[in-house]
């Protein structure tokens, strides 16, 4: 799911939290979060520059993402040390699990194992939307704990995702569609009937069951971001239904 | 003001808006919150006594149905919050309907019913004789749970909310339909170590049966003159409840031995995933009953753990 991501803040900055309270990290913490977020930011850049070079020297988006998949598996493999920042900047190891974890699995799973699809507009849409949101959020993290963070990215963060949430979701649902004719000729990935384990794994219904599960997730992040938007920018206070 | 002659006000507000939704006077001191709740079901149908958390303050816990009015922190007027807990289900109905379900499931499956595996293989049955052993096995567990829900436990709480059953229930019954797919499926492998797999499986899942029946009748001595209070559970002369010397919750120890053995009996992944769950999800709630025993009793035995002997 294109993670613009959850709550407040999210990875590595000292915090906005519900009641306004700064949360004080350690100074080797700070520094390597710093370290992590501008490196981030550069490396999404750098990704971003490399897809608008090619586009512009090739005219077309054909081999765009063979030529950019070593930079963007690195720095979005590299994410997975998030979660392990959760430890230090409380923010929920769930959410952020499931937003990393589906990208690995755009990355890994789709893009890389089935290359019949590299060459697909919806490929290209998910990776602007992912090198732009990345670019605001990380550079929101590095700023914030810096103490130093300009308005304009902040309304950046919290604005470009309304428009790109649902378009990185358009553009990775329609990659997994046009996928599904490969993965059901070569059932890659797949375990049938008979073997010692009586188990059996079928990739073509599994991926069918990933697309619907976008139907009730979507909707559940969009607004929580919506609801941080809201009391971010405009200071209001909202009620979170307690379950 | 104060009541007239001894008697108490009590004013009951939504803990929300802060509204009055009543106010009783005339309330006798020595009147238990179980009164005032029927009391209050009197004037709102709706909310019956077991839906009504009533509670001295807004976010606070609930008062329970045994506490005496003026035993309360409160002055001769009282002010009690109320909060609608949502429609309930009593404990009894709701594992009868969680454990009926696998049963039936899985005998869908084992009859190999029409829909299930295809029309060339309704209603045929397996050469091996590991499906039908697994097949008594899995009934046995869920008859002898059915059994005890209605015969052995005493629940110390009424009821649970409505919605957590539809949960509990899509959990439950997905799984058993999930693994007795499996199981009497007609491709099915038989365990790799064969007859000697089997045996030791059975023993093992005869053993955690009886051991955790064992837990569930003591447990439920505990509580014979039926009062609703805690006990510390003790070894008795059942050599199956000696695992309480070491334990706090033996029963959720023998329930996951029951399910590593129907692991090993069939040798299927699926199971080992409910098995992994199973055990996951009962440590969590040992650990809580662990903590709760060591918070309300001071001579608890210190070298108990909650699940496992020494580990966890």
């Amino acid at each position: 799911m294109a993670p613009s991501e959850e709550d407040g803040g999210g990875n590595g900055a000292v915090e906005e939290k519900e009641k306004g309270k700064k949360r004080k990290l350690g100074a080797l913490a700070t520094a390597w979060l710093i370290f992590y977020n501008v490196a981030m930011t550069a490396g999404w850049l750098v990704l971003g520059i490399a897809m608008v070079r090619f586009y512009i020297q090739k005219g077309t988006h054909r081999g765009l993402f063979r030529s950019v998949q070593k930079t963007l598996k690195f720095f979005q493999t590299f994410a997975l040390l998030e979660v392990v920042h959760c430890a230090v900047v409380r923010t929920s190891v769930l959410v952020t699990g499931v937003q990393v974890s589906s990208r690995i699995f755009m990355v890994w799973f789709i893009a890389h194992s089935i290359k019949q699809i590299q060459n697909e507009e919806s490929v290209i849409l998910f990776l602007v939307v992912w090198t732009v949101t990345e670019i605001t959020r990380y550079s929101f993290y590095t700023f914030n704990l810096l103490n130093h963070l300009p308005y304009f990215i902040k309304w950046a963060r919290y604005n470009f995702f309304i428009i790109l949430y649902p378009a990185g979701v358009a553009g990775e649902l329609l990659t997994i569609y046009a996928a599904l004719p490969y993965v059901k000729k070569t059932g890659m990935f797949s375990l049938r009937l008979p073997n010692k384990y009586n188990v059996s794994f079928d990739y073509y219904y599994f991926l069918i069951i990933v697309m619907f599960s976008y139907v009730p997730l979507f909707p559940q992040l969009y607004f929580h971001m919506l609801r941080q938007r809201r009391r971010v920018l405009h200071g209001e206070v909202i009620v979170e239904k307690d379950d | 003001m104060g009541g007239r002659a001894g008697f108490f006000e009590v004013e009951i507000l939504d803990w929300e808006t802060k509204k009055q939704l009543c106010f009783l006077d005339k309330v006798e001191p020595n009147a238990t919150i179980r009164e005032i709740r029927l009391m209050f079901h009197k004037l709102y149908p709706r909310w019956y006594p077991a839906r009504q958390s009533i509670k001295l303050d807004p976010k606070g816990k609930s008062l329970r149905d045994e506490e005496i009015l003026q035993h309360l922190p409160v002055g001769t007027t009282a002010t009690l919050y109320f909060k609608d807990l949502g429609p309930q289900i009593g404990w009894t109905t709701v594992f009868l309907i969680e454990y009926t379900g696998p049963l039936f499931i899985y005998f869908l499956f084992y009859f190999r019913m029409t829909f299930v595996y295809g029309l060339d293989e309704r209603f045929t049955s397996s050469p091996h004789p590991v499906v039908n052993l697994a097949c008594i096995c899995h009934s046995f567990h869920y008859i002898k749970r059915l059994i005890e829900t209605v015969f052995v436990h005493r629940f110390s709480r009424g009821t649970m909310p409505l919605r957590k059953i539809v949960k509990n229930c899509f959990y439950y019954w997905g799984f058993a339909a999930w693994l007795a797919y499996y199981i009497n499926h007609p491709l099915y492998t038989p365990p790799s170590y064969g007859k000697k797999q089997i045996n030791f499986a059975v023993i093992m899942f005869l053993l955690c049966e009886a051991g955790n029946f064992s837990i569930h009748v003591a447990l439920s001595d505990l509580r014979r003159n039926g009062s609703k209070t805690r006990k510390i559970p003790y070894p008795t002369k059942n050599p199956f409840t000696w695992l309480f010397f070491f334990v706090s919750c033996p029963n959720y120890t023998y329930e996951v031995g029951t399910w590593i053995s129907f692991t090993i009996m069939t040798q299927c992944v699926p199971v080992g995933l409910f098995t992994l769950l199973c055990f996951i999800q009962m440590t969590i709630w040992a650990k809580d009953k662990h903590c709760t025993y060591l918070r309300e009793f001071k001579d608890y035995p210190s070298h108990r753990t909650p699940i496992i002997p020494f580990l966890l």
